[in-house]
């Protein structure tokens, strides 16, 4: 190297540590802007449902990706990607990699293909789904949850089904629809009871800067929401700028309450609303609730506030001081025997909530991920309400924090004629007995009862049709049943657990070879879309979903209705145009667009403070419940816990209190299976994307968490391969001994792959082995860390 | 003139996630069993019931991102028998592979375990700073990966001056030994460095620093 070289450096390096100056978000840097693209470098993204979306740059040399980066620091808004998005190429070049289409030889599930044309496959499935339809109709195919290409618009995966594939049934005639999430069916359906409309929006993650005290139950974005321009990130910063003290409420030492939290308060899972209970005695008896606020802005916290039709004692307080039906007050002591938080931290805690002016409170999703899920999720947000730090800057509405939403033109779908929808989480139900299904027994929309049994069942970029799902081993028996579903379509990129329950398996394309364009997710004022361009053409067979569709469309009689004359590409400048209407600043050109790679806007109502409005005016402002006010006590709850058919050990309660989880830490099975089980998203997969990729499995091994004092009783020593088990499974695991787990539960990484051995046990890791597919009683959601277990060196 | 690179790591902004690790692995193509740089958990205390059931806890755990300190006294230049490892004006200790006899003499001298062996080729590898892309001007390609901008990189002195120099925490090893080209901001919780209070949770990397045990 000569020495002019190291002159050129010298400069550069000047510029990198100097001061780059203001902007609340950016520290100091040692970055220079971003360099320009060298020759063969594209802008694509990384699509993966993790909550952020970051850029990706690929460095493409003979028609091969040589190296991934992504966005350097642009004045602290970079999309940068986190390891999973870095770890591209080898996702993209994967051993595993489909090559070509396959149908089934063996019994369903065994895994055991043969090679297929594209004309042989796409006959089969045309021939399938229009048997399908015609014998059973349109209600009797299903689109499965997937959500590998979370990101994208065109080829987008998403909970309710891929745009493309939506698209081509409603040409057809519809399809059954689906409603909830995997991430936050509880939620989503518990707290519009709260706060009304549709979905409850938080306070932006950077308001913990304008708080006293910031506290978060469960919620770890240092994990959850890695990008660069995402909320660990700004949560760092924010934290720095003003020195909010942080408490983490959680069974596991988490990432966000290792390297951000003050302090780390350990609690049982699934009791997080008899925690919030007693912080309530507390800030009752204490008078530190705000009045005025409860008198102006709520209804259901005292006896004089009640809707009409509901007996006497069932307000807020009553239930909270004993004075209604149970006559139990719900003090730090009754909850110090529940949630293991000695009531001594209980009462200094609520009396550091009821100090903090303002206080910021919010929820992970993982507390209402429980069996009594959407009493957890409405508890939590009884602490901002109570203390009347809701619709201000610094407070929050104890939902996870808020985001901005850049409008974007979307793939259009047409109209679903079918009327029927089901609880996404519910499919396997009504795979086995969905003609037996009704809204007050499974939650069914749109009709009383379901007219027909899932028969076909579409799974494109999607592992929830095994390895996602709850209960792994019974869902492999009703799928093995093909007198039950008759077919099943999966459109993947690699052998997914679910993959090998395919009968017709079709290899898609990854998000890399193709152009699309990636809209961002989690990532608090700002709004971008990446234009991500093709890298390299598709390996192998492998085809776009939307050409798998028209293809099918067409031998169906809709080619014309599914394409409107279009291609793709056709498709892609018609949305790109479409697009432009909704954001002027866009590029004239889309060649433009795709060289500039990234498009950012800043969030013009910034800081954005909701229901900001009603708090000013609930008059005339008010909520979208049936009082216009934040209803504490739901007589729309009251009413569905008495007509709905639930278990004996199931409410719905019209208050948001604490009910004993059915397998939770109260549950006499413990006497069996002692240990309760959650399950942790580990940074080396977002959920199962990328378990199969080599240089993620190298970051960190799939391990079960377990306190020291637990594997001690059982003879464990750190890495002993052990077997945790329960009714429904047991799965193989090296143990992680760590102090950093509450005793008495144990944390799987959720995402692992499903691969049972001969004996049956689990060898892959996959928490799902252990997990119900009971679901919880208003959303009918998943309650996949509400488990009970027992575990034993192996 | 480049006289003395160095690295900060902002422990406070750091949650340990790995990209600048996976930023090195494809930068560099690196085999399974050789990473540049590596991050590794120190964490300890306890969680444990007290007699009532209740829980009790005096947990402490931090991430700790390492690469080479391509140190002012870099005990792997010293302990080098045919003269492969050297450091040049520019401050970057690198291997000579035509030098190099693969007898890991360095590997063993150095606490930050920065020098790894390639079985394959029979010699030694290490972080070199990434020298292509110091040339275009560029931090070395782990720093501006970061997400989380934990990472930083330039002259010694110029980092000393916007960061402070702290002491350095456990599991780092005495400065004394090698003069390291590191700073590090520490974390909230950090343990001061010959601290035995936690231990090493490295997953299945290769390479953790050597001053402390599991």
């Amino acid at each position: 190297m000569d020495r002019r070289k190291f002159l050129k450096w010298s400069a550069a390096l000047g510029g990198m540590t100097a001061l780059t100056g203001g902007g609340l978000l950016h520290c100091v840097g040692s970055r220079t802007a971003q360099p320009p693209l060298r020759e063969r470098d594209v802008w694509t993204s990384c699509n993966v449902n993790c909550g952020g979306r970051c850029a990706l740059r690929a460095h493409v040399v003979d028609g091969v990706v040589r190296a991934i980066d992504s966005e350097a620091d642009t004045a602290g808004h970079a999309a940068t990607a986190c390891l999973r998005g870095r770890a591209m190429r080898h996702r993209l070049y994967a051993p595993d990699r489909l090559k070509y289409p396959m149908l089934r030889v063996g019994a369903r599930g065994e895994g055991k293909f043969r090679r297929a044309s594209w004309d042989e496959a796409l006959d089969l499935l045309a021939a399938r789904l229009r048997e399908a339809i015609d014998t059973w109709g349109n209600e009797s195919v299903y689109l499965n949850v997937g959500t590998g290409n979370w990101g994208a618009v065109l080829s987008n995966s998403c909970s309710s089904g891929a745009p493309t594939i939506s698209r081509l049934m409603n040409c057809l005639g519809g399809h059954l629809r689906s409603y909830g999430t995997y991430s936050y069916a509880m939620l989503e359906a518990a707290l519009p009871y709260t706060y009304g409309g549709a979905w409850v929006d938080g306070n932006p993650i950077t308001d913990v800067a304008h708080s006293e005290l910031a506290v978060f139950f469960g919620n770890n974005p240092a994990t959850t929401r890695m990008g660069g321009l995402g909320v660990s990130h700004d949560l760092a910063r924010a934290l720095r700028r003003s020195g909010t003290r942080l408490i983490v409420i959680d069974p596991r030492h988490s990432d966000t309450a290792a390297t951000f939290a003050d302090e780390w308060i350990p609690i049982r899972p699934g009791t997080d609303a008899a925690l919030v209970s007693a912080l309530a005695h507390v800030l009752i008896t204490e008078n530190l609730v705000d009045h005025d606020f409860l008198a102006t802005h709520t209804i259901g916290y005292d006896e004089d506030s009640m809707p009409d039709g509901v007996p006497a004692g069932q307000s807020y307080r009553s239930h909270i001081l004993g004075l209604g039906p149970d006559r139990t007050a719900k003090t730090p002591g009754w909850a110090e025997a529940i949630t293991g938080i000695p009531a001594e931290r209980i009462v200094r805690l609520a009396r550091e909530i009821g100090a903090a002016k303002p206080c910021y409170i919010a929820q992970g999703w993982s507390l209402q991920r429980q069996a009594n899920g959407e009493q957890n999720c409405r508890a939590v947000c009884m602490l901002p309400i109570l203390t009347g730090n809701v619709g201000i800057r610094g407070g929050n509405t104890g939902a996870r924090e808020g985001f901005f939403t850049m409008p974007f033109a979307g793939f259009p779908t047409l109209d679903n004629p079918v009327a029927a929808s089901i609880p996404c989480f519910m499919w396997t139900e009504a795979v086995r007995r969905g003609h037996e299904m009704t809204a007050t027994t499974d939650g069914v929309r749109g009709v009383d009862k379901l007219p027909s049994d899932i028969r076909f069942i579409w799974n494109f970029a999607g592992n929830c049709l095994i390895n996602q799902h709850s209960d792994a081993n019974r869902t492999a028996r009703i799928l093995v049943d093909e007198t039950k579903c008759r077919t099943i379509v999966v459109i993947d990129n690699v052998m997914t657990a679910s993959a090998r329950f395919a009968d017709i398996l079709l290899p898609g394309v990854t998000n890399l070879e193709e152009d699309d364009f990636a809209l961002s997710d989690y990532a608090t004022d700002i709004g971008y879309v990446i234009f991500a361009r093709k890298a390299v053409e598709p390996l192998f067979e492998s085809r776009s979903i939307y050409d798998i569709c028209a293809a099918v469309a067409k031998r169906l009689g809709v080619g014309e209705a599914y394409t409107e004359g279009r291609d793709r590409a056709g498709w892609l400048a018609h949305l790109y145009e479409e697009s432009r209407r909704l954001l002027p600043g866009l590029p004239e050109r889309m060649d433009d667009a795709f060289d500039t790679g990234i498009f950012r806007m800043r969030d013009p109502e910034a800081p954005r403070v909701p229901y900001a409005a009603f708090r000013r005016d609930p008059v005339a402002n008010p909520l979208d419940t049936p009082s216009g006010r934040i209803e504490i006590f739901s007589k729309r709850l009251w009413d569905l816990g008495k007509t709905w058919q639930l278990g004996p050990d199931e409410r719905i309660p019209g208050l948001p209190e604490y009910v004993p989880a059915w397998e939770g830490v109260e549950d006499p099975l413990r006497r069996t299976y002692p240990l309760q089980l959650i399950g942790h998203h580990p940074r080396q997969r977002t959920h199962s994307t990328g378990d199969n990729v080599d240089w993620l499995r190298r970051i960190e091994r799939q391990e079960l968490w377990m306190n020291p004092a637990d594997a001690a009783l059982r003879g464990i020593a750190q890495g002993d391969m052990v077997r945790v088990f329960n009714a429904r499974g047991a799965v193989l695991i090296p143990a992680r001994v760590t102090p950093r787990i509450a005793p008495g539960v144990l944390s799987l990484p959720e995402g692992a792959w499903y691969a049972p051995a001969q004996d049956g046990a689990d060898t892959g890791g996959c928490i799902n082995v252990l997990t119900t597919q009971r679901p919880s009683p208003l959303a009918k959601g998943n309650p996949q860390h509400t488990n009970l277990v027992q575990v034993e060196k192996a | 003139m480049l006289k003395r690179p160095a690295f900060h790591v902002d422990m406070q902004a750091c949650t340990g996630c790995r990209t600048c690790v996976m930023a090195c692995i494809d930068r560099n193509d690196l085999p399974e069993g050789i990473l540049y740089r590596r991050v590794v958990e120190y964490s300890g205390g306890t969680c444990s019931r007290n007699a009532d059931g209740t829980f009790a806890q005096d947990v402490f755990a931090y991430h700790l991102s390492i690469a080479c300190n391509h140190c002012q006294n870099p005990i792997c230049v010293r302990s080098c028998p045919t003269g492969a490892m050297r450091k040049d004006e520019h401050g970057i200790v690198s291997v000579d592979a035509k030098l190099c006899v693969g007898c890991r003499y360095c590997e063993w001298g150095c606490p930050y375990c920065a020098p790894q062996f390639d079985a394959k080729a029979g010699r030694m590898t290490k972080c070199d700073l990434c020298r292509d892309l110091l040339e275009q001007g560029q931090p070395p390609a782990c720093v501006s990966a970061c997400p989380n901008r934990a990472l930083h990189f330039g002259e010694y002195e110029d980092l000393a001056s916007m960061f402070g120099e702290f002491e350095v925490v456990a599991p780092l090893p005495d400065r004394a030994i090698t003069q390291p080209n590191l700073l590090v901001t520490p974390a909230r919780n950090a343990r001061p460095s010959g601290s035995r209070s936690g231990c090493i949770r490295a997953a299945a990397h290769p390479g953790t620093p050597r001053n402390d045990t599991t």
